[in-house]
């Protein structure tokens, strides 16, 4: 493994710093979720991942894991989830895995951004977590194995408008 | 939910004081928000300059904190920081509200 020494600050402020990974595991529940998100920033900030792209990943994080909680251990008490994250050369790739539910016909929700015209009345409360997911992921995969589900996703720093 | 309201000129300013505005209390969030704005004056804003991540659920409750409110009765936002104002940028919600650089504006603007 070669590691580039001396980067300079352009690299930096790309999020080109040294590798670095963690994998992370909590109980499916939404206070489980908040400790185990606090606890990936601090992760990703010790790593170097400059600041301005911390709220984003913990934004497709956090809708990721809630949707675990609120989904795939609906009907079972809460089981673990676990995430498995890698941050090189300006990429943040995660693997989530849980013990739950499959996604309803085997594959995440196509993420389509729900309507905000019209009356305040009809104004959507929820539908949007797929969407920014899909909108600030470059990659997203997800496989049944196991009896349970992994969900890869692929962030790629720099890429996206802050 | 830590939710500190001031009245001044008619406007109810409902400051949050917490980080988070995410799944965990979102229901906290909006039943507050009811508990604040059911009997207040007809425009109300919301200061979020504390907070700084809000997940899809927040959006939502802030949402719902807006249709919530008797008829006539307006929420703005106000003190967006960079990752809050950008959820709403994307999931074009920014086009929904109305929404001020800061709490002070407001009331400067209806004083003025």
């Amino acid at each position: 493994m070669t590691a580039k020494v001396g980067r300079d600050t352009s690299d930096r402020r790309a999020g080109r710093h040294m590798p670095f990974g963690f994998s992370l595991t909590a109980r499916a529940t939404e206070a489980g979720v908040r400790d185990l998100l606090s606890e990936c920033r601090a992760r990703l900030e010790a790593g170097g991942v400059p600041h301005q792209y911390l709220g984003m990943v913990e934004l497709v994080w956090a809708e990721a894991l809630n949707n675990v909680v609120e989904h795939a251990y609906a009907e079972m008490a809460a089981g673990p989830v676990n995430i498995e994250a890698t941050v090189a050369h300006g990429q943040v790739l995660a693997h989530i895995r849980d013990n739950g539910l499959p996604f309803p016909g085997a594959e995440p929700p196509p993420g389509h951004l729900p309507s905000s015209d019209g009356e305040v009345e009809s104004l959507p409360e929820g539908g949007f977590g797929w969407f920014l997911i899909r909108d600030l992921c470059e990659r997203v995969e997800y496989r049944r194995e196991d009896g349970g589900n992994r969900l890869t996703l692929d962030i790629r720093l720099g890429t996206q408008t802050t | 939910m830590d939710l500190q309201s001031t009245e001044t000129n008619n406007i109810l300013i409902i400051t949050v004081n917490e980080a988070r505005i995410d799944a965990s209390a979102a229901i906290r969030f909006k039943d507050s928000m009811r508990a604040l704005t059911d009997d207040g004056p007809p425009h109300v804003v919301l200061d979020l300059s504390k907070v700084v991540f809000i997940d899809s659920s927040g959006l939502g409750a802030i949402v719902a904190a807006r249709k919530q409110l008797r008829a006539g009765q307006q929420l703005d936002l106000a003190g967006l920081t960079p990752d809050v104002a950008k959820v709403f940028r994307l999931t074009r919600m920014d086009a929904v509200f109305v929404i001020h650089d800061s709490p002070d504006s407001v009331s400067g603007r209806a004083a003025g």
